[in-house]
């Protein structure tokens, strides 16, 4: 049933067909909403049997997943960015103890500098966890996300991650078929635990391990995120199958056929990517773009065949690694070794910089031009930057640079600096 | 629980258990067929407390919610010496998360288990002090705070024992640790700090707090046994000597754990709704400096250079506890008496 | 099949494969350490096992773990001085067990029964012959024949019992009791021989072709001394006194009885005259009553019959209505020494009770037998320097109870079968004294107020035959309870409960046992043992 709906929204109405037995909120922007309408349903008696607990922290809310999907529930909960962090030691203890918790992470960016908009640093902080990161692309696959969620979870035994871009996708507003029960029941049996606290059979959880196996154990994890290369892709045909719908998989490659570049993003900025794309395409550019679903695993061979006869990979990332650069780059660059391919590292939005159709169309047309360096900062401020470099280095004690810069931003602008 | 006097001397309220109790009057420790919930062959070191403390207290659990129980445990020498891979002591379902998140677990077991409909499946969350009055407090407010179906239970040896004896914010004053060493002006750990969770559990208004030795033994079941008879958070706090340490002798453990509660340092009360409902009374009144005396911890208190003064202030503290809990009240029986056979 | 992940979770009981006693320097090892009270029983007797028993209520166990020691526990239960409350180490937590009140319920229990003793061993074809017929050589019969020894029991009274019947007087030790407890060890099959007097033990043992002999005559002569008297002075000494009493033949004595001496046997005169019709009754003692060797109930009991003191005084003179005492004074060492200062008092009879000496007339043929100071002189075993001749009780230098008479003629029994048979005497040393030092008092619980002064007065009854016997039995039961089990094991299950490795194994059958192959040598179990029964025993590595 197509509804114009809130991504929140759809994605809460989703999840609670999925039937989890525990959702656990604490509230964050920009997950709030999600966890909200649940909570509604719950309380209401649409959502039953399911306890729903408004916990302390989210490392709490992470911690009460862990008790109640080792307890053979199914679990559920969302957060973002400082509430990743905060329960970070959770959510690697998860994956190590093989819980199938299914997690929105509405993704935003990390402070400080506080700031609650839109970028991925806080799904790439996790990135080595051992969770399955699947990223959105639409609010309607955000949905659809989540009921191949659990079931992937489930058959695995590892927990998943579903990125949705804050605010870009939580908060807005659009056409998104909603799934039935009866549906998602088919595609989604009941969570049969691999492990479960019981009284009658009882089993100690959450062994030390010791030198002697803690690297088998770490290869084990390894080695079902590769099960899971095969499973996301099988999940995703017979969701197709189901519904009609094409969402999930690994990697969707758009107007790649005979491209020379070819442009690698993550999440909703996909759409705008794509709308400028159409657009060198309509000027003759020989352009294409892959999106990543799944970021965990990593989908070397298939990234690698959907490039490999590019000779220009653009990769648009929402992230970065301080003091080295792109990470999704670095995991693209893996995956064409030995290929002649060149790769253009291109951070952009960070913290909710607006990334804009005419931003991109100029970054490929210089891509097609072959002006892109090797790292690039989409619209980077650089009269600032410069500014408060040179600052710096007249003195070692220049104060704190967020600050300096939006005294600089507010002189540029003719605004008011902040006192 | 109902307590009859007991009409002879000999065994009485105080030994494991005796030929001439009834099997009722019994400890469940007196029991061959008890759970054992800690196993042997664990790696916890001579005398051990905890290892003790836990097992009394589990085993307890295990008979009051027969065998319908689960447990949670926060990572600490308990842990660590219970379940080192390929062996685990354990005999109960167990599960070990993070350290400072085992009331949270819990509270998803617990959520859990009333999901399912298998609200006869009771859950216990354990830690050390460390994991309880420190890292893991937060968790455990929140626990408490939603009153959630859990028994938690903190073993008490007074500091972060696994990690190699460093303060915890239940190091009691003056105590050595190896983050407050004898050097300096104030030797130890500082006077006017530390966190009485008792008392910060009483002030959730939880159903049940209650804290326990592993010198009492009927107490401590009986407390485990009255927790068992409530449903949503409870807490029990039990000293546990731990001989590393505290600095005794392995054999020590019960008995020093019997001094800190003879002496009034450690206050033995159990409290329903924030109202403290019984306490055990100091049977013979001990001055703190015996209690500390056997302890190489407060070693540097005695000696060459004794500090008289703040032995003193510990006995002040420990006057404190006398007074606020009324331990030395005699116009009672003493706690733990059971009750005992009437000759035919 | 197991989808359980690898490493992370694992399977209950795994780590009995650690076997954490190679971590152990000591062991713990359960012993049994002698309670103090039987290391003072002078009769030997196993007093906690017997007490163990009457914990549970089975009196009768209890009784025949005690007569395996003593045939008389309601004889003891009456007139032992029980050295073993003396040495209770529950003295030292409140007070002394009440051991003999709890021994006298056992024996009393077992007349009303009719429990008897355990029959005679198998005739090993030996023959003995015990002279005389007092505690020790009761005792000595009791136990040669349960060693299947013949024995011919001699006295020279017309009844058995000795001491028992013509010194002890009746308000302490009722005859029915009396006679009770001697016709059990009697109907074991006993050659008694009453007013037979042995002039010769060499001819009694030749002509009766006996193996061995046991001396047991007792101390039977009133010590004598002399004191100025006039013609009318009515003098005796105690031993008669009490002999003609028991005999129903008491003298008259008149109103006012002075009786001489300072112990048990001055007691029993005074209370006697009491009983008799004196309305005064002195006991003059020349020392305090410090240095009095009575036992201290029976001077409350005298004082609180009417009896009265004159302490620190000695008789100079004896009239026929008046005696003359001199004022002493105890000297640096202790000793009386005169004052010069002497008083009037009236009395119409002077009792002595002074002490007693051993007629040994009989010995006069038995050279080999040799005699100090007036008593037998034997070796540990209780043999004299004569083959086959073996003495106790009052008769050899000990001191002068019915107790150390009944332990003397279980221990010449025992000297006696080794002798005939031609073996060693078995020795088997003491254990070591589970001293207080050794216990763990904490565990044994406070005794109700209620309850202790009811138990106060049960035990200060005079006359034990008047109780009710349901209270009775209670009151026993709850003092037997009292009992710490000193130095040996009472199922307390502490050790079981207190090991944190669960390395104690409780059997079953009221033993337990440790697992070695876990114990890590904490000694816990030690620590908190409230009895002392076990040790820990350092491991050869």
């Amino acid at each position: 049933m197509l509804r114009q709906i809130e991504g929140s929204r759809a994605v809460a109405e989703t999840v609670a067909l999925c039937r989890p037995e525990v959702v656990c909120a604490y509230p964050i922007s920009p997950q709030t909403h999600i966890i909200e309408a649940v909570g509604v349903m719950v309380k209401e008696g649409r959502l039953s049997p399911c306890e729903f607990i408004n916990v302390e922290s989210e490392f709490a809310a992470m911690s009460v997943a862990i008790g109640a999907s080792a307890t053979g529930a199914r679990a559920y909960t969302a957060t973002a960015s400082q509430g990743l962090l905060y329960m970070m030691e959770a959510v690697y203890n998860a994956a190590g103890l093989g819980l199938p918790i299914v997690m929105t992470l509405a993704n935003r960016a990390i402070g400080a500098p506080i700031n609650i908009w839109n970028d991925h640093s806080d799904a790439m902080a996790v990135r080595d966890s051992g969770w399955i990161q699947l990223f959105a692309e639409t609010n309607q696959e955000a949905a659809d996300l989540h009921v191949q969620a659990f079931r992937l979870a489930e058959e695995l035994s590892v927990p998943v991650m579903v990125c949705m871009d804050g605010f870009i996708l939580t908060h807005a507003v659009e056409g998104v078929d909603l799934l039935d029960q009866a549906t998602v029941d088919a595609f989604l049996p009941p969570y049969d635990p691999r492990q479960v606290l019981d009284p009658a059979n009882p089993v100690s959880i959450g062994a030390m391990v010791g030198p002697e196996a803690f690297m088998e154990v770490r290869y084990l994890a390894h080695l079902r995120q590769l099960d899971a290369l095969h499973r996301i892709p099988a999940i995703a045909e017979e969701f197709f199958e189901t519904t009609g719908r094409r969402s999930g998989g690994l990697v969707r490659p758009y107007r790649t056929e005979g491209a020379d570049t070819i442009v690698v993003a993550m999440g909703s900025v996909l759409g705008t990517i794509k709308d400028a794309v159409d657009i060198r395409r309509e000027a003759g550019e020989k352009i294409g773009v892959v999106g990543i679903t799944s970021f965990r695993p990593f989908p070397s061979l298939e990234v690698r065949e959907a490039l490999r006869h590019a000779t220009q990979i653009v990769v648009l990332e929402k992230a970065f690694s301080i003091g080295h650069g792109g990470v999704l780059a670095t995991d693209v660059a893996m995956a064409l070794q030995g290929t002649p391919c060149v790769i253009r590292e291109v951070v952009a939005g960070l913290g909710g910089r607006p990334i804009t159709r005419q931003s991109l169309v100029k970054l490929f047309y210089r891509a097609s031009q072959g002006e892109l360096g090797s790292l690039l900062f989409l619209d980077l401020e650089h009269d600032v930057v410069d500014r408060e470099v040179s600052r710096m280095r007249a003195t070692r004690r220049s104060g704190p640079s967020a600050e300096n810069v939006l005294r600089d931003l507010g002189a540029t602008r003719g605004e008011g600096a902040l006192s | 629980m109902t307590k009859r006097p007991i009409r002879f001397y000999q065994v009485g309220s105080f030994a494991v258990g005796n030929r001439l109790l009834s099997e009722g009057d019994r400890t469940v420790q007196s029991d061959p067929s008890r759970t054992n919930s800690i196993d042997s062959g664990h790696r916890a070191c001579q005398g051990c407390g905890e290892a003790l403390g836990a097992r009394y207290a589990l085993d307890a659990a295990m008979r009051a919610t027969n065998n319908q129980l689960v447990a949670v445990n926060a990572t600490g020498c308990l842990e660590v010496f219970s379940t080192p891979y390929p062996e685990t002591s354990w005999r109960i379902a167990w599960l070990h998360s993070l350290f400072g998140n085992a009331p949270a677990v819990a509270t998803g077991v617990a959520a859990a288990l009333r999901v399912k409909g298998h609200t006869e499946v009771r859950v216990v969350s354990q830690g050390g002090d460390g994991g309880t009055v420190d890292i893991g407090f937060g968790s455990l407010s929140g626990m408490f705070e939603r009153n959630d179906d859990v028994l938690y239970i903190c073993y008490d040896n007074e500091g972060y024992m696994n990690t190699g004896v460093q303060r915890s914010g239940a190091t009691p004053p003056a105590a050595r640790t190896a983050t407050t060493d004898v050097v300096g002006p104030q030797p130890g750990n500082a006077f006017g700090q530390g966190k009485d969770l008792a008392r910060i559990a009483m002030a959730h208004d939880l159903a049940y707090v209650a804290t326990a030795t592993v010198a009492d033994l009927h107490d401590l079941e009986a407390k485990v046994e009255r927790a068992m008879q409530f449903r949503g958070a409870r807490y029990l706090h039990v000293l546990v000597p731990c001989p590393l340490g505290w600095g005794t002798a392995s054999s020590e453990t019960i008995h020093v754990a019997r001094l800190a509660k003879e002496t009034g340092m450690f206050p033995v009360f159990e409290a329903e709704f924030g109202v403290v409902t019984s306490v055990s009374k100091i049977r013979h009144p001990t001055p703190v400096e015996e209690y500390l005396k056997v302890q190489k911890r407060f070693a540097h208190l005695f000696g060459k250079n004794p500090r008289p003064e703040m032995v003193a202030h510990l006995q002040e503290l420990a006057n404190r506890n006398i007074e606020r809990y009324g331990l030395l009240d005699r116009a009672e029986p003493a706690s733990g008496v059971v009750s005992g056979e009437e000759p035919a | 099949m197991n989808k359980r992940p690898f490493a992370i979770t694992l399977d209950v009981g795994t780590s009995r494969s650690n076997h954490t006693g190679s971590w152990r320097v000591e062991r713990p090892t359960y012993v049994d350490r002698l309670p103090p009270c039987n290391n003072a029983c002078p009769a030997g007797e196993n007093i906690q096992g017997w007490l163990y028993e009457a914990e549970s209520g089975a009196y009768e166990s209890a009784w025949r773990a005690l007569v395996e020691e003593n045939p008389f526990p309601a004889i003891m239960g009456r007139i032992c001085f029980h050295p073993c409350e003396s040495a209770c180490n529950r003295a030292q937590v409140d007070e002394a067990v009440g051991i003999n009140a709890v021994e006298r319920f056992l024996g009393d229990y077992a007349i009303e029964q009719g429990w008897r003793l355990p029959a005679a061993g198998p005739a090993s074809g030996r023959r003995v012959l015990v002279v005389g017929a007092g505690p020790a050589g009761l005792s000595a019969t009791y136990h040669l024949r349960r060693r299947g020894h013949h024995v011919r029991l001699v006295d020279s009274a017309p009844q058995l019992g000795g001491m028992m019947r013509y010194g002890i007087p009746a308000y302490r030790l009722p005859r029915r009791v009396l006679d009770a407890e001697i016709d059990r060890v009697i109907d074991m099959g006993v050659e008694v021989v009453l007013n037979h007097n042995v002039a010769d033990i060499e001819a009694e043992r030749s002509s009766g072709h006996f193996d061995a002999l046991f001396l047991a005559v007792g101390a039977q002569l009133g010590k004598r001394v002399n004191i100025p008297a006039g013609d009318s002075a009515k003098i005796l000494d105690a031993v008669s006194y009490l002999r003609d009493v028991a005999d129903e033949n008491p003298p008259l004595l008149g109103r006012r009885v002075v009786v001489y001496g300072g112990g048990d046997t001055a007691m029993d005169a005074a209370r006697t005259a009491r009983r008799l019709g004196a309305t005064e009754a002195v006991v003059v003692y020349r020392r305090n009553q410090d240095k009095m060797p009575a036992h201290g109930e029976e001077y409350e009991q005298a004082l609180g019959e009417g009896v009265t003191m004159r302490w620190l005084s000695t008789i100079n003179r004896v009239d026929a209505d008046k005696i003359v005492i001199e004022k002493m004074r105890l000297n640096a060492e202790g000793y009386p020494e005169s004052t010069g200062d002497y008083e009037e008092l009236g009395a119409d009879a002077v009792v002595l009770a002074l002490g007693q000496d051993t007629d040994l007339s009989l010995l006069a043929r038995a050279a080999d037998v040799e005699v100090h100071d007036g008593s037998v002189q034997v070796a540990q075993d209780l043999m004299t320097n004569g083959r086959g001749v073996f003495a106790g009780g009052d008769a050899v230098p000990a001191e002068r109870t019915a107790t150390v008479a009944v332990g003397h003629g279980k221990k010449a029994a025992r000297g006696i079968d080794a002798f005939v048979r031609g073996v060693a005497a078995d020795v088997t040393p003491k254990h070591e004294l589970a001293d207080f030092a050794h216990l763990n008092t904490w565990y044994y619980s406070d005794a109700e107020r209620t309850q202790r002064p009811e138990l106060e007065r049960i035990r200060r009854q005079d006359n034990f035959d008047e109780v009710v016997l349901g209270l009775t039995e209670r009151n026993a039961l709850f003092e037997a309870r009292r009992c710490m089990s000193c130095g040996n094991c009472f199922e307390c299950d502490n050790c079981f409960g207190v090991c944190p490795d669960n390395a104690v194994i409780k059997l079953g059958d009221g033993t337990y046992d440790i697992n070695l192959d876990y114990c890590k040598g904490c000694g816990v179990c030690a620590r908190e043992c409230p009895c002392g029964a076990i040790e820990m025993v350092p491991e050869r590595i």
